[in-house]
């Protein structure tokens, strides 16, 4: 299966983020604070890795996520192991 | 349990531990589902000794200082054994810090050798400050084949046949450097001595002991004070096992509690909270009949467990809610920040104590705890054996400063004998907080009286240290406060911080400084963010060396402003 573009991955990223955290999808942009825009604590992000992993059928250790709080690093993360 | 009286250091105690118990499973390490490591006593004390005889080769002398900076796993507890074997000191860092605060702290701590996972000492190598590490020899584990390793030694090879010589310590030796917090101005060093550590085990284990089979799920960050004791020190040395899990993942963990059959968990409020909200979810999915039925067995166990406990016959009244615990958890311990009273109440009604206590780093880890005879969720406890505590200079009400004096005390604060001489005085910790004792001999917090905030994730956040990230805002200049230091309340949780700006003559706060605000907020670890900003109108006042004299500053705003002046960010 060919690599989707970072754009596809970002896209995808903020609509299941949208989708698990019940919020509309258009009020995510790529560079939200996603644990101010979403209202989560880290046990809720690494939820969101969870759903993410399934979705893009990959492994993301915890660690991926230190220091990360915007959707297009998050993002970028993923791409590297597409 | 090993008689702690008869050991001079943590050491020694944990030599006799790995003897004493050898068939005995001492750690279990599970990645997700996959189970990656199961040690016994003697499997331990097998994989320490080449790691033992290594550090010898490498000049290792008694009271060499070492590094960990390591997620929790058997590594991390096997290198700390071996540096008490070997007669070092430990410094055990929070991974969860940038890389350039873990060179500064480095620094600090004058470590010679680092012990760090491949993950993070990528992050110390790529950071522009890499040259000014200091650790003199650095082992990290878990790095991939062919991985750059910029002069470090791979862990899993850094190992020497032979047997090892075992360096005996005293008890007034120092055994750990524990950072509480500080990474940017003045980074706080608790120098904490064997005696420290074998005296608060000894009390602690006497309320709540550990026993051979017994399993301690292992999810708070090992550096951190409480997780160091009851998920390393105090089940080693009752031949108990620690079970580790290389993820957090809220779903990893409610598995490994049924997996491991675990026996007690210490957890953070936010952690716990957590759980509570899965529950109630569960809760609210059952069916209006079952629901009910759940209802009236709640019921039943509150009032069959208002005096004391009564794990047996909760697990028979509730035994799905158990179950999903493991079925033989006896006790959830959580401490390191404010615990909601609710919280605690939702999980003792379903037969689940929660053991709340209150502890800081500078007094090794507990100064009380709540010993569940009856359940108090409005209190912190009574002090431990060993600790006295006492209310300085109480109001009306019996509230003040809470002042601890017990053999687990720090001896002092790391290269800083001004802020060592401000916080403990004449044997006393004054450790800050609030609080008054009600009738029965329950600590009750009430509030702060330093400015500095705990995060519901146990983070001791001093607003001083993360200014640094704001510097040459184009202000006239800045302040980082706690909120609740500058408008007192009688109460904990729910603290953030508020950055105090005073704007250059005729400047307007424009969308602009808004956003490098927001953007340099960002820069911060999501739990050392500011809340929002309040404009102040005057000069800040100053020391003669220019210093902001906070207290005053603090107490001006305080009266002059409210609340309500934060805008948020």
């Amino acid at each position: 299966m060919p690599v989707p573009t970072i754009d596809r991955t970002l896209d995808e990223v903020l609509t299941l983020a949208a989708s698990h955290f019940k919020v509309p999808r258009e009020k995510l942009t790529p560079d939200d604070d996603f644990f101010k825009t979403l209202g989560i604590d880290s046990l809720q992000a690494l939820d969101l890795l969870t759903r993410l992993e399934h979705h893009f059928r990959i492994e993301l250790p915890d660690y991926e996520l230190q220091g990360v709080s915007d959707f297009r690093t998050l993002a970028n993360r993923i791409q590297a192991r597409l | 349990m090993l008689d702690l009286q008869q050991y001079a250091s943590l050491g020694a105690a944990l030599k006799d531990a790995l003897e004493r118990w050898p068939t005995e499973t001492c750690l279990i390490e599970a990645d997700r589902d996959r189970e990656k490591v199961r040690l016994t006593y003697s499997d331990f004390r097998e994989m320490a000794r080449p790691l033992c005889r290594a550090l010898e080769d490498a000049d290792f002398k008694a009271g060499d200082r070492a590094a960990i900076v390591m997620t929790n796993q058997s590594k991390w507890l096997i290198s700390a054994y071996a540096i008490f074997f070997c007669g070092g000191v430990l410094v055990p860092l929070d991974y969860k810090l940038t890389a350039v605060e873990h060179l500064q702290l480095l620094a600090h701590s004058k470590a010679r050798f680092l012990i760090v996972e491949y993950f993070l000492w990528r992050a110390i190598t790529q950071a522009p400050e890499f040259g000014k590490l200091t650790a003199e020899i650095v082992l990290v584990t878990e790095a991939p084949a062919g991985a750059e390793l910029r002069g470090a030694y791979r862990w899993e090879e850094f190992k020497r046949k032979g047997d090892p010589q075992f360096v005996a310590r005293q008890r007034e030796d120092t055994a750990c450097i524990v950072y509480s917090s500080g990474t940017g101005g003045r980074p706080k060093g608790c120098v904490l001595t064997h005696d420290s550590y074998l005296e608060q085990c000894a009390s602690l284990t006497a309320w709540y002991p550990f026993w051979p089979g017994m399993r301690y799920l292992s999810i708070l960050p090992t550096n951190h004070a409480i997780d160091f004791m009851v998920g390393f020190i105090g089940p080693f040395v009752c031949g108990a096992c620690v079970v580790h899990l290389r993820t957090l993942r809220p779903e990893f963990v409610r598995d490994a509690f049924v997996r491991y059959r675990i026996t007690y968990v210490s957890l953070v409020p936010m952690v716990l909270k957590n759980l509570e909200r899965g529950l109630r979810a569960k809760f609210d999915e059952l069916t209006p009949r079952k629901r009910w039925m759940l209802d009236r067995l709640i019921g039943v166990n509150k009032m069959v467990t208002r005096g004391r406990p009564r794990v047996g016959l909760s697990r028979r009244l509730l035994p799905q809610v158990h179950k999903a615990f493991g079925g033989e958890l006896r006790a959830l311990i959580v401490g390191g920040a404010f615990t909601d009273p609710s919280t605690l109440q939702f999980f003792y009604d379903l037969g689940i104590p929660v053991t709340c206590g209150y502890g800081l780093t500078e007094a090794c880890t507990a100064v009380t705890l709540n010993d569940l005879k009856p359940f108090r969720p409005d209190t912190v406890g009574k002090p431990l054996p060993g600790s006295e505590v006492r209310i300085l200079n109480p109001d009306t009400d019996g509230i003040g400063e809470v002042a601890v004096r017990s053999r687990a005390v720090m001896s002092h604060y790391l290269d800083d004998p001004e802020l060592s001489a401000q916080t403990i005085v004449e044997g006393w910790l004054l450790t800050g907080d609030q609080g008054r004792f009600e009738e029965h001999g329950h600590l009750q917090l009430v509030g702060r009286k330093k400015n500095m905030i705990v995060t519901s994730g146990g983070k001791n956040i001093y607003p001083e240290d993360i200014e640094a990230v704001f510097d040459g805002l184009p202000v006239k200049e800045f302040c980082v406060f706690a909120a609740n230091y500058l408008w007192p309340l009688k109460t904990l949780g729910s603290e953030s911080l508020v950055l105090v700006l005073r704007l250059e003559q005729n400047q307007e706060f424009e969308d602009k400084l808004r956003d490098e605000i927001v953007a340099r907020n960002r820069g911060l670890a999501d739990f050392k963010r500011v809340g929002g900003y309040l404009l102040w109108e005057k000069d800040f006042p100053r020391t003669a060396s220019l210093k902001i004299k906070r207290g005053e500053l603090a107490a001006e705003i305080g009266k002059s402003a409210s609340r309500k002046s934060i805008v948020e960010i």
